[in-house]
Order: C-alpha cells, then structure tokens, then sequence
C-alpha cells in the first residue's frame, strides 16, 4: 500500500512541477472549449444545446495529451525497470500512474467545467448532471488511456497513434457522458449516467490487467 | 491446428488446398450472383432489396473477421502458435475492407430506404468504431519495428477492443434505430422468406470462402517474405 502511495505521490509531485502536464492540460481543456463557439456562433441557444458535448470533447482531448508521456519517460530513464523489480506488481504500477493521470489531469478539469458550462451558456439545471459525469467518466478516460500507452510504450511516432487507438474505446463515455448532460437540459430520465458508472467501472478495474500485460512485455525484451 | 504449427506443413498444405479453395469460391459468387439478380423484387423496396445480398454478408463477415483477429490474439499470447499472429496480422486489412464495403452498400442502400446515406444510431455509430478499430490495430502493427513485440501489442489491443461484437450485435435491441433489427436469428424462426434467404445465405458462404482465401494467400506470403528477410540477412552476414 505504501508503495502505491509513494508511487502515486511522486507521479503527481512530478506532473505539477515545470516541465508537468498538469497545467498544460488544464490550459488545453479551456483553449478548445472557448474555441468551440468562436468556431461555431455565439447564439446561446446553440451554445447551450452543444456545450455538454463540447464540454466533453474537450476533456477527452486534454486527457489525451498527456497519455504518451505516461510511461515514456520513466521506460526511457530505466525508472520503469527498478519499479518492476520492486514490491509492487505492474498490474499496481499501471494503476498509480492511471490515478496520478486522473488526479492531475481529469479531476482539475472536473472542478472547471462549471465555470465552462457557464461560458458556454449551459442551463444551470444542467451543471451538476455535467460535472457528475465528468467525475464519473474521466477516470475511464485515464484507464483506457494507461492501457493504449502501456500498448504504445517505444513506438516511433506513437503520439500520432494513440489517439487513433483510443478513439473508438472512449466513444461510450463521451456518448453517455454528453448524453445525460442533454437529458438534464430537457428535463428526461435518462440512463445515461448509469451507463457511463457501468462503462467506467469495468475499464477502471480491468484496465490494469491489459495495462500490467503489456508493460510485461515492454520491458521484457 | 496444433499440426499447422511448423510453416513449412501449413506452406505445403495450402499450396495443394488453394487452388481447389478458389474455385470453390468463384463457384459459390457466381451461384450467388445469379441467385441475387434472379430473386423477385421486394413488395416495399423493389429492386433495391438485392443491396441486401452484397451488405449483410460484408457485414457478417468485417464482424466475424474482428472475432477471428480476437481469437488469433488470445491464442497467440496463451499458446504461443507461430502462425496465430500471422493470422491475425493478415486478416486485418481483409477485415477493413469487407467494413468499408458494408458501410458505403448500406450508406447507399439507406438513401432510397430512409432518405438519409447517415444516422449516428447505435448500430452504424458502433459499425464505424469497428472500422477505426481495424485501423488502429493496423496501425500499431505497422508502427513497431520489431515483430515478436508488435505481436503483443497487437494481441493485446484486439483482446480490449473485442468489446465492441457484442455492442454492435445488440445495438439494434438496445436503442431506437432506422436499421433493421434482429430478422433471422430469432425465436420463432426467420423473418425473411426463403426466396430472399437462398441468395442471402449463397453470398455469406461466397463472401467468407473468399475471406479465408485470401487470408491463406496473404499468409504464404507473409511467411514467404519472412523467408526472405532471413536469406538476405544471413547472406549480409
């Protein structure tokens, strides 16, 4: 337990230091949602209909920013190695780095959406479904993503790639994600949301197994 | 299949066994062919039914080809058969094809039916994700240098992506959607009539011995390029 911690702490610590992608994240998040409706028209009653998907588009694409740099680095360096000869297992190690992903990169944009949604003209009865969703669906996003890295580990160009990979996996997540935001506007019972609780907790406890496998295999040549 | 383990007795086995395996796929398209053009035209659709012979086989086969790479996947990484992720490898880009094929006959087939050649319903959205899928699998192999680690790669993104059969098979339940929902495989029997069904039927067998053609022909040739690379490699050295 201590060792994912420690483990956990480092990745964090090191995310939000200078050369990070904590911030980085962040400021991509807010650069293309404000995009979206210089892109497509100031009406707010367009703005309101698509800010949920807007909203989660944008946070999909954060999320993937700082995907291939997490193993990368640490593979490169020879971290990678000692941590495997440590207590704690790969399928553990995919795990902390997928929760250091989320603590920096999926949480801080959960906590901003609202100040988004207002921007993008979100009805306020709407706000909360938008941020209980994206509460519920960026850990999937950071799941996912550690396996489709974990999978990519030493490709050349593999930040081209990933997100090729990655696309068709995440789609349940942005469809009920921003599909439940919808419902919440026009005020219908939806099951959106127990949907993306469903997509989400299978990927989260299964991610590290297909995640530990193929770091097994990256650093076993 | 344990006994097509070496390359060399599957090389000698498929090279008396395609020859008879093209004709019996030539056979079956053009019985299927005639079939197709020769079945009545539909009461609502009219002639525009016959889209159906060419669609739902691509359809059955981009799925069940996706299972295939699955299964290869799973059995490359378990039992370690040198030729399962040849197999795999090789029956990416015929998978592909047969969805691209399924998606631009039924985008074509849904004009005159729905009045749309798109709908982001369940079943075609989940049917494009297969494509980008197949595309990203294609890619990954392609992008590592190194086979026996591609191989593994590979394997392990067919296996998480695998999740998206059952989604497209049940989609048509699940939610409301324009497309056809489940007509043959169901309690109480067939929804279609047989006349539709025997051209329908002929295709898919036609459609998938030219799969499992083609995947023998591109696997000899993968292994026959292996063959190669270490000649020449050894002749360098």
């Amino acid at each position: 337990m201590s060792a994912f911690a420690t483990l956990l702490a480092r990745d964090v610590r090191l995310a939000f230091r200078a050369g990070g992608n904590a911030a980085l994240s962040l400021g991509f998040f807010v650069a293309v949602a404000i995009l979206m409706p210089l892109g497509i028209g100031s009406d707010p009653a367009l703005l309101a209909r698509i800010a949920g998907g807007v909203i989660w588009v944008s946070a999909v694409l954060a999320a993937l920013l700082g995907l291939d740099r997490l193993f990368q680095p640490d593979l490169d360096d020879g971290t990678l190695d000692l941590l495997a000869m440590g207590p704690l297992p790969l399928e553990g190690i995919a795990t902390a780095k997928a929760a250091s992903h989320w603590l920096t990169t999926g949480l801080p944009l959960t906590l901003l959406s609202p100040v988004l949604a207002l921007l993008l003209a979100l009805p306020a009865k709407a706000i909360g479904t938008l941020v209980l969703s994206l509460a519920i669906g960026t850990p999937a996003l950071s799941a996912m993503g550690s396996i489709v890295a974990a999978v990519t580990l030493s490709v050349r160009r593999g930040g081209l790639l990933l997100p090729l990979i990655i696309l068709p996996l995440i789609v349940p997540a942005v469809v009920f994600g921003a599909g439940a935001v919808l419902a919440a506007m026009d005020g219908i019972a939806s099951g959106a949301l127990w949907l993306l609780a469903a997509y989400s907790f299978v990927t989260v406890i299964l991610s590290p197994f297909a995640a530990g496998a193929a770091l097994r295999f990256a650093l076993s040549e | 299949m344990l006994q097509f383990a070496n390359p060399k007795r599957f090389m000698d086995a498929t090279a008396s066994a395609l020859p008879w395996l093209s004709a019996l796929t030539a056979a079956l398209f053009l019985v299927g062919l005639y079939l197709s053009f020769t079945a009545p035209p539909d009461y609502q659709q009219g002639d525009t039914v016959r889209i159906m012979f060419v669609h739902v086989p691509a359809a059955w086969i981009s799925m069940s080809g996706y299972a295939f790479i699955a299964v290869a996947s799973a059995i490359g990484l378990i039992n370690r058969h040198p030729l399962a992720d040849v197999a795999a490898r090789q029956a990416a880009p015929l998978g592909a094809m047969f969805t691209a094929l399924a998606l631009i006959t039924g985008s074509l087939w849904g004009r005159p039916m729905w009045g749309t050649y798109w709908v982001w319903d369940g079943r075609l959205t989940s049917f494009l994700l297969l494509l980008l899928l197949y595309l990203g699998y294609l890619g990954l192999w392609q992008a590592i240098e190194d086979e026996t680690r591609a191989a593994r790669a590979a394997a392990i993104l067919a296996l998480v992506g695998v999740v998206n059969l059952p989604i497209i098979e049940f989609s048509v339940d699940w939610w409301t959607t324009l497309h056809q929902g489940e007509s043959i495989l169901r309690k109480g029997g067939s929804q279609i009539s047989a006349v539709f069904l025997w051209p329908l039927f002929t295709m898919a067998a036609a459609y998938t011995m030219l799969f499992a053609t083609l995947l023998l022909v591109r696997m000899r040739t993968a292994i026959l390029e292996r063959r190669i690379r270490t000649a020449l490699m050894e002749s360098a050295a």
